[in-house]
């Protein structure tokens, strides 16, 4: 099982968001994706993402100014 | 492309072709696309202007006190005697443009490029094209052509309307 990492960091809205679709994609569902962000706005974002999609976000956290994010991909 | 999970739909009238107002439409049509959401947007008037091939686009500060620019930890909105000199508008969007680009915000070039690549529909108003003499091949690819009927249809079978 491949690590999926996507590094959305220095991005503002709504791209870390976009290449998060995009990079969820050539995840297998079942799989995780681990995505970096520095927005803050991205924490409301991506709850809001997994409801709206179907995945579940499993771990939301905030270290050293840098967000990340660990989806599954259910959908 | 709509997800089996939420294939709910959004349709938008887009109105406006300013560099400040290209952006709401862009960024609400992209995340509601990413969110598995179908989406339509209709442009009309200076919307149209959104779709051409070369995007050209400025803000004017003219008549906008709430154009407030972060300049030296303040805020400074230019004069509107100012802002009608030649060149202003000319000036505020360059500084538009750097600060974008250096707060990691995507271009607007960006943001069309990706509605497009996740199956926004997109429809040209046939009627401002004759009224401002836009050409078809002045547009970029992909958009159709079209008028009220067609954005009536695609708003009654959506869940989110939009007026911009």
């Amino acid at each position: 099982m491949t690590e999926h990492v996507l590094d959305a960091k220095g991005l503002n809205c709504p791209l870390p968001i976009l290449r998060a679709r995009k990079a969820l994609k050539d995840v297998p569902p079942g799989e995780t994706l681990k995505v970096l962000a520095t927005d803050p706005g991205s924490v409301k974002d991506f709850e809001a993402f997994c409801r709206s999609t179907g995945n579940q976000l499993v771990e939301s956290k905030v270290e050293d100014g840098v967000y990340s994010f660990i989806i599954k991909r259910t959908e | 492309m709509a997800d089996a999970t939420n294939a709910k739909r959004m349709s938008m009238i887009v109105t406006k072709g300013t560099l400040d107002w290209a952006y709401p439409p862009f960024i609400l049509a992209t995340t509601a696309a990413a969110m598995g959401l179908e989406v339509s947007m209709f442009f009309t008037f200076y919307g149209l202007w959104l779709l051409r091939k070369k995007l050209d686009l400025e803000v004017s500060p003219l008549g906008n006190p709430a154009m407030k620019m972060p300049l030296g930890g303040m805020h400074i909105a230019m004069p509107n005697l100012l802002a009608a000199l030649p060149g202003a508008t000319a000036l505020a969007s360059s500084m538009m443009k750097d600060m974008i680009r250096k707060k990691g915000i995507a271009s607007v070039e960006e943001l069309r490029n990706l509605a497009l690549e996740s199956d926004v529909k997109m429809i040209a108003c046939q009627m401002t094209m004759d009224l401002f003499e836009i050409k078809r091949e002045d547009l970029i690819d992909g958009p159709v052509l079209g008028g009220a009927a067609t954005y009536i249809e695609s708003a009654t079978q959506s869940d989110i309307n939009l007026y911009i």
